[in-house]
């Protein structure tokens, strides 16, 4: 029987680390993020884990980035200001293909912005704000349960990718206290790195198997010697300026994970068999547009919903198809247009997308959704 | 010639190394090597992690488990895979721009924290990888890339910035002296604490082309010729020892360590050990 909890979106998030395994936890202090370096802090001891209060924000993701490289699952929290500060090192996790979860408690920017309120002025920077190209996992969950959840999810998909996998909550769900169905330990699915086949003397530290791209990852201390760096390198580990080995190298980054995007890609829909106007929203907003859907429905307007819970691979199959069928698709955000480049880009012109847009710190009011619904109907 | 023991640490694999002939980190590596070698560390259960920069390339030639990471943070991975695993030996190494500009804030912390990692400063005075730019520790007046009148900031004095932030073990030795560098090094990896040693090291390309320093053996001279020792300096008045290297044991400590604090932790809050 799963246990019943009332958690915030926070406590959710640490909570679903735990049970993935996460056992390492480096971090700074960010509103509103705190509560879940916090959690860590108290259940980490308790679990042979480790928690520690990086210097900054620098330090905390290249903390967690070191742990991972001795074998255990690790994560670090933050908000924009930090979110921002952790691009450097998150790079060099995507290139050293080192397994992290990070989690963005979004909240209104730029600069230090509105630390109290919420937003969803992250999501672009979750995709593209470290330097040079790079594969982006990245989820968006819109309820407590939902953290929790996908925070198990983030933990596999980082061990089985061998990268960073983000996590963009904002400011409304990590303060949001709700119901959680807590699962019994035992129905968790918990994925773990491919470990070396080979003996430490025959480890080749970056060779990938060609039937999914992915190298086997050895741990500091576990008895092979190998080279982690940021540099491009070749499949020894070893930095490389031959043209041949850079292509070779950045190509499998990307490749690692567009070959099973299909796996990746989750999002939720609602009413969407019969709808003419679907509204597509995520994370809190999804809250405020799945009711407006629901209403609109009671008045008889063929309105439908679709939420993409992961951001990034972004679900833009999938999107299409039903542009085909509807006529209008409503993208509310909590931001200035942001996923909705990502719409338009998914939708090739087969609906009319329109922008709704609110950065006042507040969450769109079903009603002000429902407004445009009527209006577009 | 290496012994042999000190040549089963090198990946010669990666070889040649990316230093100038007459570069003084290989004498740095050459005393680190020896240093692990007397105190028969195991290669798998040595870790090396280093920033960017020159001084930083070692970490690729060391056969160990060797990470290379972002400039000025390594000691930041380095806290997180030491407290992961305190079994293994924890080496950082880093250069003067790493240590002392960009990574100043996690060498202090480091420093403060007490985490038993030895952080092995390779002090050049400039930026050599990137074109010869003025570092914090480029002595006042001399010239640069980016100081081409003659820098005009003060130096930090990268041990007493150790020992004011908490290290437990903090020597400066110059490469002219590579004996004394491996006596400092290995008293630095057995001490359970943070342990700062600031090699003064040479680079004729960057540096000394511009500062009358030209060739290797000048700047060995020079190191030779104006190291004075810790005893000794507290005898001479400050203008005496201007422009002087200080070199000896600052401190030699013994204080809690930060990973059996943590491990301690663990024991406590799991009702193993004494509770406070």
């Amino acid at each position: 029987m799963p246990e019943v909890a009332f958690w915030q979106g926070n406590e959710a998030l640490a909570y679903g680390a735990l049970a993935a395994g996460c056992r390492f936890f480096g971090g700074y202090p960010i509103t509103p993020s705190s509560e879940i370096a916090e959690i860590m802090a108290e259940e980490l001891p308790k679990l042979n884990g480790r928690f520690i209060q990086m210097e900054d924000e620098i330090a905390g993701i290249a903390s967690v980035i070191g742990a991972s490289i001795t074998g255990m699952k690790s994560l670090t929290a933050t908000s924009g200001p930090g979110f921002s500060l952790k691009q450097e090192n998150l790079g060099l996790a995507y290139i050293a293909e080192v397994p992290m979860v990070l989690v963005d408690v979004m909240r209104g920017g730029p600069s230090t912005g509105t630390p109290t309120k919420g937003g969803q002025q992250d999501v672009m920077q979750a995709r593209w704000g470290t330097h040079g190209d790079h594969a982006s996992i990245c989820y968006a969950p819109s309820s407590a349960q939902e953290c929790y959840e996908i925070a198990i999810h983030a933990f596999n998909n980082a061990e089985r990718f061998r990268q960073p996998v983000l996590i963009l909550s904002d400011e409304v769900i990590a303060h949001m206290r709700e119901k959680v169905l807590v699962p019994e330990k035992e129905s968790i699915e918990i994925v773990n790195r491919k470990r070396p086949v080979d003996v430490p003397e025959k480890f080749v530290p970056y060779r990938p198997d060609p039937k999914d791209d992915l190298p086997c990852m050895a741990s500091f201390g576990d008895g092979y010697t190998w080279h982690v760096t940021g540099l491009t390198h070749n499949d020894w580990g070893f930095p490389t300026n031959n043209p041949e080995e850079i292509e070779k190298n950045i190509n499998r980054l990307m490749r690692k994970v567009d070959r099973f995007r299909d796996e990746i890609v989750r999002y939720e829909t609602e009413y969407t068999d019969d709808a003419d106007v679907v509204v597509l929203a995520y994370g809190s907003v999804a809250r405020s547009a799945r009711r407006a859907v629901r209403d609109a429905r009671r008045r008889d307007i063929k309105a439908g919903f679709f939420r993409p819970i992961t951001l990034w691979p972004f679900p833009d199959k999938e999107l299409e198809k039903l542009a085909r069928r509807v006529r209008t698709i409503i993208v509310p955000e909590m931001n200035c247009g942001q996923m909705v480049l990502e719409v338009e880009r998914a939708t090739k012109g087969k609906a009319k997308i329109v922008q709704q847009s609110l950065v006042n710190g507040e969450l769109f009011k079903p009603k002000d959704i429902l407004k445009v619904i009527e209006e577009v109907a | 010639m290496p012994s042999p023991e000190v040549m089963s640490w090198l990946r010669t694999r990666f070889f040649p190394h990316i230093w100038c002939p007459g570069c003084g980190h290989g004498i740095i590596m050459h005393s680190l090597l020896r240093a692990l070698v007397s105190l028969e560390k195991k290669r798998s259960e040595t870790v090396i992690a280093s920033g960017i920069g020159c001084s930083s390339r070692m970490a690729g030639y060391i056969d160990a488990c060797t990470m290379h990471t972002t400039h000025g943070r390594s000691l930041a991975f380095a806290t997180g895979i030491k407290l992961s695993n305190p079994s293994l030996t924890v080496v950082d190494v880093m250069g003067d721009g790493d240590c002392s500009a960009i990574g100043g804030n996690h060498f202090i912390h480091a420093c403060r924290r007490n985490i038993d990692i030895t952080a092995i400063v390779m002090n050049n005075n400039i930026y050599g990888m990137t074109g010869g730019q003025a570092s914090p520790t480029t002595p006042r007046g001399s010239l640069a890339t980016t100081a081409p009148y003659g820098a005009i900031e003060p130096n930090f004095d990268i041990c007493r910035l150790a020992e004011g932030a908490g290290a437990s073990y903090v020597a400066r030795a110059t490469i002219a002296n590579p004996k004394q560098a491996e006596t400092f090094i290995k008293k630095g990896i057995q001490k359970k604490g943070f342990s700062v040693i600031e090699i003064v090291s040479s680079c004729h390309t960057q540096y000394g082309r511009r500062n009358k320093r030209r060739t290797p053996i000048e700047n060995i001279n020079f190191f030779k010729e104006n190291s004075v020792a810790f005893e000794k300096s507290k005898t001479m008045t400050r203008e005496e020892l201007e422009g002087k290297i200080i070199i000896g044991e600052f401190v030699n400590k013994d204080v809690p360590e930060y990973t059996d604090q943590y491990l301690a932790l663990i024991s406590r809050v799991q009702g193993r050990g004494e509770s406070r």
